[in-house]
């Protein structure tokens, strides 16, 4: 017991910013975090355990319990669209145990999970790490059968690889790209590592920003800042050492691009990282990469083991004198929060990952203090063809706001999920045309932090002055209860993974979503909607993005389409008590055979 | 003196120093900012948002805002003042906070600025969660039907060693503060006593002699919350 927590503190120098690190190896040992386990290493770490279990218990992967197999089915809509109620019921059966739960003899735990990033093969699951896509209840059973007679996962999973890298052997997924528009970056005209080799140090670092600036392209997470301006601000802020940090986290339902990016095009990202590094003068390079795409690790490990042999990565890179510079790849567990760069640099440094109070920005004041560059995985690999093309190149593209491509990640109810690049500038018609999508009712632009479009809407273009995106589309057609099904769908999303830190955020988006389903309900008033628009507002005053965006789900469907709401409210009333006697009583005089004192009408 | 800048709060221009917080700056000049996570000496954390203001129009916790020569501040908008409102009521919908049978009545933060704020009843529905009390330190109760989640006594009560007797537990709506089951047997009087009185409400009650003053002639039973910093 106290052997393996002491060799594994020992692997991180006793170091308690690496306890992310530290509770991850430990789990991966002994396949879960013992109390007994937690309390010898807060003894070590000179904690509390009170302190250690702050940490673990914020993410979703953690778990105090023991399992042989532990099975995260995921709840986001598309799954839910592709049959998951019954899969989940089918691993309840197979699995003898439900939801929340570990079956009698320790052997399966079930548990539901925020999007995994697999949107275009849905349902899907993560079992022991491993994502199973493309579920049916068939493949279920037989699935769990197989493991129950001793197969082993890989045996289980290996019927088939998914195309490209997924077939690689050190990933080995049955996971698909599905890459069905190719652009600017996802076209294989480039030789990776050519820019390092020949661009970088022919020039000054000024001058690799100026070529970032010129390009005009902004940050692909979402918020669009411009990617130069943050070099530029990272590289003025004196400091020891300085950090670059590749976002991979992506959490946002509906988003995968990332993971095709890092599955095919990893030498991309990791060059854009060692660009941005001799831009800024950086010397630390991290990715953080979400816990849901911890089966591509070794894979990535590998690539950077490359990069390092052939003094891409290292001291004095390419020969180029005084730029040192390394990565290493932090593993995240379960938290969509930190997706936000601060509540990244946060969970890097082994704390729960809470937003920070800005300024000062991470640009100022980061990762252990220092300077520290947070780049989205797409913008990394778009800075590379940035370089070797030039920023003429780039800027020609798009709109004149609106520099380059965008990767769109397109799910729901459409003929060809998958990975789209497009110009900045594309409608939601080319969009919903180019996958596929007939009979469309509605589209969620930007994931549920984003908006829920009406057809009135699907002339608008993708760009920063219109439709800002990171490029999550879920498609929608008129089968679709988009209140009941999708709406409530994204309020539990956002009641799941907020941080909990903000007032706002931890109490708001469950009382909007009770208004809602007392609207769902049948007791809605026109009240109840104007107090949505209202009290919604409040949100605007949280920390981080998570917070002043969870209304999102009900206040954009209400403002797109308003009839749905205005068809579920009582038009008759003023006021509901939100509680009918008369319908109450109902099944106890039916049991006592009585009639209510009170003249019944119509009960429904 | 080096370093004074100019600010206007509400119209009203202040000369203060680079370097401090609006919050700080408001106080140190007769201006009330309501305030709950807050804690003076420790860092701030900006989580329970009730010190909002507007800085050149966009929406700044006052806390953790450090004042910028020329800072344009608005602190008594109809907005603002209804967003703070809105979450004392928050706070009261989503615990279970009976005063009238609260040992802190009087002193509690929360009471205070309902009472400043207006408060009647709260807009939103009442969510009466199932909170435990865990009563098993020999010193503490630790009450989670009043707990408001403002992370003071994890800040402030640690040990020489500087490890913390409280610290959060899980996230967004079940996140709750938890004492450490050990050092919570351990904690000595004086500590267990301090963390009961940086609690800003009811939640943190020494086990033992409580209270001195009885209700009716505590704290803000006298004057509202913020007279202090305003007189």
């Amino acid at each position: 017991m106290q052997d393996l927590v002491n060799k594994i503190v020992k692997r991180y120098q006793t170091d308690k910013t690496r306890l992310m690190d530290i509770l991850l190896d430990i789990q991966n040992e002994r396949g879960y975090l013992s109390h007994d386990d937690c309390s010898e290493l807060s003894k070590k770490l000179k904690l509390s355990t009170a302190e250690v279990c702050e940490t673990a218990s914020f993410y979703h992967f953690f778990s105090c319990k023991e399992a042989r197999y532990r099975i995260y089915l995921n709840n986001s809509i598309t799954s839910e669209m592709a049959g998951r109620q019954l899969v989940a019921e089918a691993f309840e059966e197979a699995c003898h145990t439900s939801f929340g739960e570990t079956s009698e003899e320790g052997l399966f735990f079930l548990e539901h999970t925020s999007c995994i990033g697999m949107n275009d093969q849905e349902p899907a699951a993560l079992i022991n790490g491993i994502p199973f896509t493309q579920l049916t209840p068939f493949r279920v059973k037989e699935l769990i059968s197989g493991l129950k007679e001793g197969k082993s996962l890989e045996e289980a999973a290996y019927e088939s690889f998914g195309d490209g890298n997924n077939a690689h052997d050190l990933i080995h997924s049955m996971v698909n790209n599905h890459i069905r528009k190719r652009g600017a970056i996802l076209t294989n005209d480039y030789k990776p590592f050519d820019v390092i080799k020949n661009k970088l140090c022919k020039r000054s670092p000024e001058e690799i920003i100026t070529i970032v600036e010129g390009s005009n392209i902004r940050g692909r997470g979402g918020a669009g800042f411009p990617t130069g301006l943050k070099w530029k601000f990272g590289r003025l802020t004196k400091a020891e050492h300085r950090v670059i940090i590749c976002n991979a986290d992506e959490g946002e339902p509906g988003t995968f691009k990332d993971r095709v990016l890092l599955t095919e095009f990893p030498e991309l990202v990791f060059e854009g990282m060692v660009t941005a590094a001799f831009a800024t003068g950086a010397d630390i390079g991290v990715l953080y990469l979400r816990h849901e795409y911890k089966y591509l690790l070794n894979y990535l490990n590998h690539v950077l083991d490359n990069m390092r042999k052939k003094s891409l990565l290292g001291n004095e890179i390419n020969g180029c004198k005084h730029f040192n510079f390394d990565i290493r790849i932090q593993l995240g567990a379960g938290a969509y929060i930190c997706g936000e760069e601060s509540a990244l640099i946060e969970s890097m440094e082994g704390k729960r990952g809470e937003p920070r109070d800005k300024p000062p920005f991470p640009v100022e004041k980061g990762y252990m203090g220092y300077p520290t560059i947070v780049n989205n995985v797409e913008t990394l690999a778009s800075v590379v063809k940035i370089i070797n093309n030039g920023a003429a190149w780039f800027d020609s593209m798009g709109t004149s706001d609106s520099a380059g491509t965008k990767i769109l990640s397109i799910s729901g109810d459409c003929l060809f999920p998958g990975i789209y690049e497009v110009e900045w500038g594309t409608t939601i018609n080319d969009v919903l045309s180019m996958a596929g999508a007939y009979d469309v009712q509605a589209i969620q632009v930007g994931g549920p932090s984003g908006m829920l479009l009406s057809k009135k809407g699907f002339d608008r273009t993708l760009s920063y002055s219109d439709l800002a995106t990171g490029g999550s589309m879920i498609v929608f057609n008129h089968s679709r209860d988009l209140l009941r099904d999708v709406v409530l769908n994204f309020m539990d999303f956002f009641i799941e993974e907020s941080c909990g830190s903000c007032s706002t955020c931890r109490i708001m988006p469950t009382v909007l979503k009770d208004k809602l389903l007392k609207i769902l309900n049948g007791h809605g008033v026109k009240q109840d909607l104007e107090e949505l628009v209202s009290w919604g507002k409040l949100l605007k005053i949280s920390r981080c993005g998570l917070g002043q965006t969870a209304g999102n789900p009900i206040l954009t469907s209400l403002s797109n389409f308003r009839s749905l709401y205005e068809d579920l409210i009582q038009q008759d009333k003023e006021f509901d008590t939100g509680f009918n006697l008369e319908k109450a009583v109902v099944e106890s005089c039916n049991f006592v055979n009585r009639k209510p004192v009170f003249e019944t009408k119509n009960l429904n | 003196m080096a370093d004074t800048i100019k600010i206007k709060i509400d119209g009203k221009e202040i000369i203060t120093a680079k370097g401090k917080t609006i919050l700080e700056a408001a106080t140190d000049n007769g201006v009330y900012i309501p305030t709950l996570c807050h804690f003076p000496g420790v860092p701030p954390k900006g989580s329970c948002r009730i010190c909002t203001v507007k800085v050149n129009n966009r929406f700044m916790t006052s806390c953790s805002t450090p004042v910028a020569d020329g800072m344009t501040i608005d602190n008594n908008h109809d907005e603002i003042k209804d967003y703070r409102k809105s979450i004392v009521e928050l706070l009261f919908i989503s615990g279970n906070h009976f005063c009238p049978a609260c040992e802190k009545s009087g002193n509690c933060e929360l009471q205070a600025l309902a009472y400043r704020l207006g408060m009647l009843v709260p807009r939103f529905p009442y969510s009466f969660p199932n909170k435990e009390v865990d009563a098993s330190s020999p010193k503490i109760i630790k009450e989670q039907n009043r707990c408001i989640l403002c992370k003071r006594c994890i800040k402030t009560i640690k040990d020489k060693e500087g490890k913390r007797y409280f610290a959060f537990n899980r996230r967004g709506n079940h996140l709750e503060v938890v004492l450490d089951k050990q050092m919570g047997q351990a904690i000595s009087d004086k500590l267990a006593q301090q963390a009961m009185e940086n609690c800003p409400v009811g939640s943190i009650i020494y086990k033992g002699k409580g209270f001195s003053e009885p209700i009716g002639s505590r704290k803000f039973d006298k004057k509202p919350i913020g007279s202090s910093i305003e007189e």
